[in-house]
């Protein structure tokens, strides 16, 4: 297998209130040798947002991010469950109505660009689960995380709908998904399982709806304290925010104390890799990480 | 073709809310054959085991919308469902829940209130002033009906209702299948009733701006109606329709846009103090400062913006809606 290489679209959040995400992906990129090019060019997904308020123009934005990744012949990867769906939901619109392409590429060609529907697009958690295997990410831990129980906290996005997550994204099970419980595992830590693994972190109502966003962050942030776990993780920056920097707030929110780690997927794998604590960004974290 | 069978581990709830204090599960065990829907199961329960375990079912057809029911957590329409795809998502022990336990009232009867309430108060009906003598045919093209987007193939089954996390721990929240019905009516060109409807369906708390966008309702409706679908279809009929109920998260939605057209990338500080306000804004303040201990917030001079940013700007321009 020769070098993976992929166009990386970082999302907003790793430039800006998430900047330990961007550090700890270069970072297990490198370690692993996989090659993210940064598509430097792209804009915000609109995060669902803007697609509330103006839907062609969110198609017409995704279709220009995604013409980039295929300009450079790769698979676009993300690191955000959220720029996860509106790319891919992008996708799936344009490659299943021609009539909607077309119009968005009478857009895109004010600019010299083209959308073709060449390129895949897929989270980084499926790259490495999937195209670099996890059997080759086992071998490469020298510090397996063995003493840890660890909660995988899905993010919707990555498993809901299930019909935008194909081959190329994982196809999991929405209801049974399994592969950051494997990607634990395979870093040499303990899977916990609890209910709300694969619920809604609430992120998406937190100016609209504070209460309802601050009770399900807080519920399942019990669901895995309450499961022994020492840590959280997630592969969704937006479920991070949530989880660790308003956690007190969510807490309280459900009437409990108490504190948990929330760590990206990508520095779990670092801290298995050997990466130093300072390398993935832990310091930059908002809830207690006492645990490194 | 050969029958296939399987025997499954069931986990049944069994509650009767006039003589129980607790909900317990009854197992058992028999075998599932690969033409058995969900609801054949039930039926061999009551049937060939305990013939005072109760549920709601009618058509058999996927159409009457009674017997909902939830299967390893999953909303399920039962007489649609194949045991057998059931068995692939789930594995061999399948357990059976009423749509809501705290709403159960025998087994996996529910007490469907709520969701009636709800139903009710978002007017799910044609309120349009037709002449009383009319000398023409009020016609709908077929292009019109597409509108609807099947929004009227809802068989009110309240999978969706009972399968979102909004719905639990917001009693007042419509929730995702009043939406579909509200939609069925606003995209219906014969609806007089369009902007009083939006103006109910757009307040904090009840409308559709408290939705969390988790796909939980795309992925049970039976009829495969993407309610959340029609929940954006709804947001952007308020934003057609000019109504303002609810100032911070129309500002989210659009200052979006204006973030995007400036940088290419989200000003996530400056999106929160549009959204909110120069005053409501405060209220994140502690947060903010815990962030920006961490390095977690980028002063608005230092302001990353994406490469090519004129292109972003021109495709703004040209593709919006509004005009800038």
């Amino acid at each position: 297998m020769g070098k993976l290489q992929y166009a990386l679209f970082t999302g907003c959040t790793a430039k800006e209130s998430t900047p330990e995400q961007m550090m700890s992906t270069m970072a297990v990129a490198d370690k692993l040798g996989i090659e993210l090019v940064e598509l430097t060019e792209a804009s915000c997904c609109g995060a669902s947002h803007l697609q509330d308020y103006d839907d062609f123009l969110s198609l017409v934005l995704n279709a220009r991010n995604i013409a980039y990744a295929e300009a450079r012949g790769m698979t676009m990867v993300t690191i955000c469950n959220t720029c996860q769906l509106n790319t891919a939901m992008t996708k799936h619109r344009l490659d299943n109505n021609e009539e909607l392409k077309n119009k968005v590429n009478v857009k895109l060609k004010e600019v010299g660009l083209e959308y073709k529907g060449t390129s895949e697009i897929k989270h980084f958690l499926y790259a490495i689960n999937d195209d670099f295997g996890l059997d080759k990410l086992k071998e490469k831990v020298v510090k397996p995380l063995s003493q840890f129980n660890i909660a995988p906290f899905y993010g919707c996005h990555n498993i809901r709908p299930s019909e935008l997550q194909n081959e190329s994204n994982g196809g999991e099970n929405p209801y049974m998904p399994t592969s950051l419980d494997d990607l634990i595992i395979a870093c040499g830590g303990t899977n916990v399982d609890y209910e709300e693994k694969n619920k809604c972190c609430g992120f998406h109502a937190e100016l609209q709806a504070p209460k309802t966003a601050a009770a399900l962050a807080g519920n399942a942030t019990i669901g895995a304290i309450d499961a022994n776990a020492d840590w959280m993780v997630t592969p969704c920056p937006l479920c991070h925010l949530k989880l660790d920097t308003q956690q007190d707030h969510n807490l309280h929110a459900v009437g409990r104390e108490g504190s948990m780690p929330i760590l990206h997927m990508q520095q779990m794998i670092g801290l298995a890799l050997g990466c130093t604590p300072t390398e993935l960004g832990l310091e930059k974290h908002v809830a207690n990480v006492d645990f490194i | 073709m050969s029958i296939k069978t399987k025997t499954i581990k069931f986990n049944v709830f069994r509650f009767n809310a006039e003589t129980d204090y607790l909900p317990y599960y009854q197992n058992m065990e028999f075998e599932v054959t690969h033409e058995d829907v969900v609801l054949d199961i039930l039926n061999k329960i009551k049937w060939d085991v305990d013939g005072s375990f109760s549920y709601r079912r009618s058509c058999r057809h996927g159409i009457c919308g009674a017997c909902a029911i939830k299967v390893n957590g999953r909303s399920t329409l039962a007489c649609k469902e194949r045991m057998f795809d059931m068995i692939d998502l789930f594995g061999e022990e399948i357990t059976l829940d009423p749509l809501s336990k705290k709403r159960a009232v025998k087994d996996l009867i529910i007490d469907k209130k709520d969701f009636w309430d709800k139903h009710e108060a978002v007017k799910p009906y044609l309120i349009s002033h037709i002449e009383e003598h009319p000398n023409m045919e009020c016609a709908v093209s077929p292009s019109e009906t597409e509108e609807l987007l099947e929004a009227d193939y809802c068989i009110q089954c309240g999978a969706c209702h009972y399968a979102c996390p909004v719905v639990e721990v917001n009693e007042d929240f419509f929730g995702p299948a009043a939406f579909v019905k509200a939609f069925r009516f606003e995209a219906d060109v014969r609806d007089d009733a369009h902007h009083d409807r939006l103006e109910e369906l757009s307040k904090q708390g009840q409308g559709v701006w408290d939705c969390v966008k988790c796909f939980e309702c795309a992925e049970v409706c039976p009829k495969e109606l993407n309610p959340i679908g029609k929940i954006t279809g709804l947001h952007n009929m308020i934003f057609d329709e000019g109504i303002k109920n609810n100032p911070v998260a129309e500002r989210h939605a659009v200052g979006f846009a204006h973030s995007i057209k400036k940088h290419g990338i989200l000003d996530e500080g400056e999106l929160v103090r549009y959204s909110e306000g120069n005053i409501g804004v405060m209220k994140h303040v502690p947060v903010a400062l815990k962030m920006f201990k961490k390095g977690k917030i980028v002063l608005p001079w230092n302001m990353p913006k994406s490469d090519n940013l004129d292109e972003i700007k021109t495709l703004v321009k040209s593709s919006s809606k509004s005009k800038y």
